[in-house]
């Protein structure tokens, strides 16, 4: 607005011109709408660094082989993990592995996601429930779920229910907390303006209760997928059997038997990879909707 | 103290008053205070006619938010009763916008729980914004608005209640006071545009007697009425009018002087 001509017509003196006023208010107020960063910058700013970091990882990594620091059966070479994985791609057995160990881990999460949810909303809007078990599931938050592996396998035996079971106690009290500190953390205000426009009951927890919750919930949805895979992952390592198929864990533990470092590397390689892209290709984009819808994310 | 329930839609009151506040008093527990309670009211009586615009003035402590509560019936008063036309609209100091819809969005959702039909929404929320002259923030998220755009689609929501009797508690108090006095002027033309009665609390005299036709002073802790004006300068005022500002002066006279008191004892 440079505007530095003269308006020639005088404004009348007793109706005030309300609207232009305003729409300059408004206009002058407004925040403009920030631009999309060009490809080129996303590259140089968010690509650039991890990549590099890994490289200079790899470079480390090589300079300690050639230096010999450790015997090749300890330290194997970055080219013997990369054999290793383009045995298992030539194989076909490599996407086995990881699709057995992502498939159980998903399907896991989903149901933990089933069950934790209304876990969540009982314990956070009904007194008693919080009471009751409200202390024992954040309790429970801080219980390495590798301690539930014996159990499992004892009762449920060496299958997939005993996995699933193992995930559930991992992820289940992360996605029931997540929720729980969500909810405690909507602002009053809008319990009290939901509640003059006449939200009660279940339309009060639908249109203004979960909503007002999605950040914190879906934090606790992101940290349910992080304990649903370390405890796959802990429970496929510790219980192995043929009838399982071969799962990232399995494959860890085999390359022990076989005394195969290039394999146990290639293992935790693998689950690091696959727990670092599901977050970047499902959790990470949802958390960024959420909150740049809501103005909460400043964009750096 | 007795309890008696609030009243509300549907009693004989609706005809002739927007708001019946009778004999209010509301006091809160408070360890160390005699008897373990606070009085924070003390009898208040009020009539809001229809269509009438009434502003509460006090300073802090008089318990005008606390009145404005019992009257939205988001608390139960101590003793008294306090009958409305229907469910009354609230307006907040803080816009309560919900962050996750946008500002059409957030109107619909009133017009949802009101129980308008869902073909009639998106019109209604429009008829609203350009009421509030907003027509193109329909799409907009609230964090995309200034504060005084925030302050009008709050108003606008409040409206969408299609409540008899608006109750506004402090709504321009954060604002700058360019944009306060541009929001004096629209509140009083959708007020006589609408003729919804207004019940609106403020701490600032020029507010209080730019926009009512009827200023009540109340006196602080415990709440009483201590004075009311009827204001007959004729709309649209101007906050630098004389008139307001010889009215504003004999109110602030009166206010200070309630606000002594309490120094002395």
């Amino acid at each position: 607005m440079a505007g530095t001509e003269s308006t020639t017509t005088p404004p009348k003196a007793d109706v005030p011109d309300l609207a232009g006023l305003e729409a300059g208010l408004d206009a002058l107020d407004t925040v403009p709408a920030g631009r999309r960063t060009p490809l080129r910058e996303t590259l140089a700013r968010k690509v650039l660094p991890p990549v590099s970091a890994v490289a200079l990882v790899l470079v480390v990594w090589q300079v300690l082989v050639w230096a010999r620091v450790a015997p090749e059966y300890k330290l194997p070479s970055p080219s013997a993990v990369w054999d290793e994985l383009s045995t298992a791609w030539l194989e076909g057995t490599l996407l086995d592995y990881v699709w057995t160990s992502v498939s159980r881990g998903l399907l896991g999460f989903l149901l933990a996601l089933v069950i934790g949810t209304p876990l969540g909303l009982l314990v956070a809007r009904v007194r008693f429930v919080r009471a009751a078990i409200g202390p024992i599931l954040s309790g429970l938050q801080s219980l390495p779920s590798v301690a539930w592996v014996p159990p499992a396998v004892i009762w449920l035996g060496l299958n997939d229910r005993m996995m699933y079971a193992v995930i559930l106690l991992g992820a289940v009290p992360s996605i029931a907390n997540g929720l729980v500190s969500g909810i405690d953390q909507i602002p009053p205000l809008f319990l009290r303006a939901g509640r003059t426009l006449g939200a009660t009951g279940l339309r009060e927890s639908w249109h203004i209760v979960l909503p007002g919750a999605l950040p914190g919930y879906l934090a606790g949805l992101k940290q349910g997928w992080a304990f649903s895979w370390r405890s796959l992952m802990a429970a496929e390592i510790i219980a192995s059997s043929p009838d399982l198929g071969v799962g990232l864990g399995q494959l860890l533990e085999n390359g022990r038997n076989n005394s195969s470092m290039a394999q146990v590397f290639l293992a935790i390689l693998l689950i690091l990879i696959v727990g670092i892209a599901i977050d970047l290709l499902i959790f990470s984009p949802l958390e960024r909707r959420v909150l740049r819808g809501r103005g909460l994310l400043v964009s750096r | 103290m007795t309890t008696t329930t609030a009243e509300s839609a549907g009693d004989t009151t609706a005809v002739t008053h927007a708001a019946r506040v009778a004999h209010v008093s509301k006091s809160f527990p408070v360890p160390g205070a005699p008897g373990g309670q606070q009085l924070v009211l003390d009898d208040i009586t009020l009539d809001v006619a229809p269509g009438e615009f009434v502003t509460l003035l006090g300073a802090s402590g008089c318990g005008k938010s606390t009145l404005l509560n019992l009257v939205a019936g988001l608390d139960a008063p101590s003793a008294g009763t306090i009958g409305t036309a229907g469910r009354p609209a609230l307006m907040f100091q803080e816009h309560a916008l919900f962050p996750w819809l946008t500002a059409g969005r957030n109107i619909e959702l009133a017009l949802r729980l009101r129980g308008v039909p869902k073909a009639e929404r998106r019109g209604e929320a429009e008829r609203l914004l350009e009421l509030v002259r907003l027509k193109d923030a329909h799409g907009k998220r609230v964090h995309e608005l200034s504060g005084g755009m925030r302050q009008r689609v709050a108003l606008a929501r409040a409206l969408a209640q299609d409540s008899r009797l608006l109750l506004m508690d402090e709504p321009f108090a954060a604002l700058d006071a360019i944009t306060r006095d541009v929001l004096h002027d629209e509140l009083t033309r959708i007020w006589q545009e609408t003729g919804v009665s207004v019940l609106f609390v403020t701490h600032n005299v020029r507010e209080a007697v730019k926009l009512a036709q009827r200023v009540v002073l109340l006196s602080s802790r415990p709440g009483r009425i201590a004075r009311t004006w009827t204001v007959g300068i004729p709309q649209p005022r101007r906050i630098e009018d004389s008139a307001v500002a010889e009215l504003s002066a004999e109110i602030t006279e009166e206010l200070r002087g309630e606000i002594r008191r309490h120094g002395r004892d």
